[in-house]
């Protein structure tokens, strides 16, 4: 069947799940349409650029095991790519190019060296060095301020194609003009589900069981044969790899790249999340957490304001329902979610799915 | 003739303790060579030597004649050693099949083939179906290895060493801990790898009435040094193995 070709024989494994993971690409696909307005395109934008993240992390953590905190270092050396070139060369597609290869030689280059140097250690040493390595290059990367425009970022134009003022047509179509931004959103939505299907066919492949045996019982995977510390760096690199493709989609996406938006550690964190909340180790996880988790980070400050105003009389309500309050919010969502689903929302789905047969 | 195997002053000291002290030993291709003595007596020890998990102090080990004392783990697994664990050593959320499967996925080297999908090399589901069926595990293929009982888990622990199909197969206590009526499947797989005469055997095993039939050779390791190696009538006969480590199997 062509459709479990595409999916690398890797199906949902449950008709929740199946209706969930169509109705979030169809939610991206109709944006446009049927959720007018800056904001609405600019979150479905920002969860397609997360699935590809979340998803590249789940390849290190959820099926090889590692723990790295060097994340959105990867990531923003995609962003820095795309927006340092852009912002020298001018808007053109040869810029793009430039900026892109530039950016995954570089993170090629990085991962393969931390990965040799520093897989043969223990996992929490793993995760200590690569918090040392992210942090000095985010330092690294506010310091070289005449590259990177510091602490500011940088803004540049995008390729006429892309950019607002380029249109398709005079008319609008479906009350909707056809300009550069939507052309940009679709082919960002198209790249993700490109890269998306990529990955689940690595996972699936002979190397992707061979990460889950080392993440299973290390050990036992160099008795049978497997060169474990090969296979590490194999994932760390193709990590990386993903990560710097998903940081050129925002930069390119944002027509703006600063510390904030690409290398801080909170992003860091909200990936972590995401992928822990969507299900380590299925990658569809990653789809549902980032869907999920962006959504509610920019709809529950808004969900919550209506909240409080309502409850404008009830003082302590009140505070606690505050806008600025949405961050303990989202804490306690968080801690409920690890405690009822430890497994992450897809593993829920499934084992329930086989409960049901 | 060249040995299958064999060790050279293998020695192992951890701090002043020496827990293998230089065991000189060749195996002759085709034969099985059962290893006994008391439990500590450096049997797994010189196991992990061999399979290369523990690097040696000083010695050497040979394969075919080769010197693969050099040689990682990995390496020498996919020279041809092969060894099954007395604990029980598998990936325990992956399912049985899949266990199998990694092994006979790692003999064909396909391992860093990151493009095709592993559900498409229906040969390989086919080899790990059939090890499988061996040990009577067709009907749990699906189950997580940690949702097996003890026994089943042994077994697995056995078709993944199968699996691998070495040259030199490392077998340490595969029926420990198996019920009784579980135990005559591992040893018939044994028993029927013995009877190829291509596979070199060496078995740790603590049932002296298992060793008897199946050996062809005994060896005694004892605090870590060889102290007796011939026949198994003669070597089980042996003042020294009645005396000391066989008392209390014998008197049984």
């Amino acid at each position: 069947m062509i459709f479990s070709r595409l999916l690398s024989g890797d199906l949902p494994r449950s008709r929740v799940l199946a209706v969930v993971l169509v109705a979030i690409l169809a939610g991206l696909l109709l944006t446009p349409f049927a959720f007018p307005g800056a904001k609405a395109l600019n979150v479905a934008a920002k969860i397609c650029v997360f699935i590809v993240l979340v998803a590249s992390f789940d390849l290190l953590l959820g099926y090889t095991g590692i723990v790295s905190f060097a994340h959105t270092m990867f990531f923003g050396i995609g962003a820095y790519g795309v927006a340092i070139a852009l912002n020298r060369m001018g808007p053109s597609w040869s810029a793009v190019a430039l900026g892109v290869v530039v950016a995954l030689l570089l993170s090629l280059v990085l991962s393969l060296l931390i990965g040799l140097f520093s897989l043969r250690v223990k996992a929490m040493f793993y995760a200590m060095i690569t918090l040392a390595v992210a942090t000095a290059f985010q330092t690294f990367a506010s310091q070289l301020s005449e590259f990177t425009g510091g602490e500011d970022g940088l803004t540049f134009k995008a390729p006429e194609l892309l950019s607002p003022g380029f249109s398709l047509s005079e008319h609008p179509f479906l009350g909707v003009s056809l300009d550069g931004r939507l052309i940009a959103f679709y082919l960002l939505v198209a790249v993700t589900l490109v890269l998306f299907l990529l990955m689940l066919r690595i996972v699936n492949s002979p190397f992707g069981r061979v990460l889950q045996a080392i993440r299973e019982n290390a050990f036992r995977a160099e008795a049978l044969g497997y060169q474990t510390v090969v296979y590490r760096t194999c994932s760390n690199v193709l990590s990386a790899v993903f990560a710097t493709l998903a940081g050129a989609l925002l930069a390119l996406w944002l027509r703006y790249n600063g510390p904030d938006t690409s290398l801080s550690f909170e992003i860091m964190i909200d990936i972590l999340l995401m992928v822990v909340i969507g299900g380590m180790g299925t990658l569809y996880g990653s789809v549902v957490g980032a869907t999920l988790f962006i959504i509610v980070q920019n709809y529950l400050q808004d969900l919550m304001k209506l909240a409080s105003e309502g409850m404008s009389r009830v003082p302590l309500l009140r505070d606690l329902l505050h806008p600025d309050r949405w961050l303990l919010w989202l804490g306690i969502l968080f801690v409920l979610s690890v405690y009822r689903f430890p497994t992450g929302i897809v593993g829920k789905l499934r084992t329930k799915a086989r409960g049901n047969t | 003739m060249t040995f299958a195997l064999e060790t050279q002053q293998l020695t192992i000291r951890f701090g002043g303790h020496v827990a293998v002290d230089a065991v000189s030993c060749a195996f002759a291709p085709g034969t099985l060579t059962a290893i006994v003595g008391p439990n500590g007596a450096g049997k797994t020890t010189y196991f992990n030597l061999i399979s290369g998990q523990l690097k040696a102090t000083t010695g050497r080990v040979f394969l075919h004649g080769e010197d693969i004392s050099g040689c990682s783990a990995p390496q020498r697994s996919r020279r041809g050693i092969g060894r099954a664990f007395q604990l029980t050593n598998l990936f325990p959320n992956l399912t049985v099949l899949e266990n199998i499967r990694l092994a006979v996925q790692s003999r064909a080297g396909v391992g860093l083939n990151l493009w095709s999908v592993w559900s498409h090399h229906r040969e390989l589901i086919g080899r790990a179906e059939e090890v499988l069926e061996t040990v009577a595990l067709t009907a749990k293929r699906d189950l997580a290895a940690a949702a097996l009982p003890h026994g089943d888990q042994r077994k697995l622990e056995v078709a993944i060493l199968m699996a691998l199909e070495p040259d030199v197969f490392m077998f340490d206590e595969p029926t420990a801990g198996m019920s009784v009526d579980e135990v005559p499947v591992i040893l018939d797989l044994i028993r029927a790898l013995k009877a190829r005469r291509d596979k070199t055997i060496l078995l740790v095993e603590h049932k002296m009435d298992v060793v008897r039939e199946l050996a062809d050779r005994i060896i005694v390791l004892h605090n870590g040094a060889l102290v007796a190696d011939g026949e198994p009538a003669e070597v089980i006969a042996s003042p020294i193995v009645q005396e000391a480590y066989l008392g209390i199997e014998v008197a049984k």
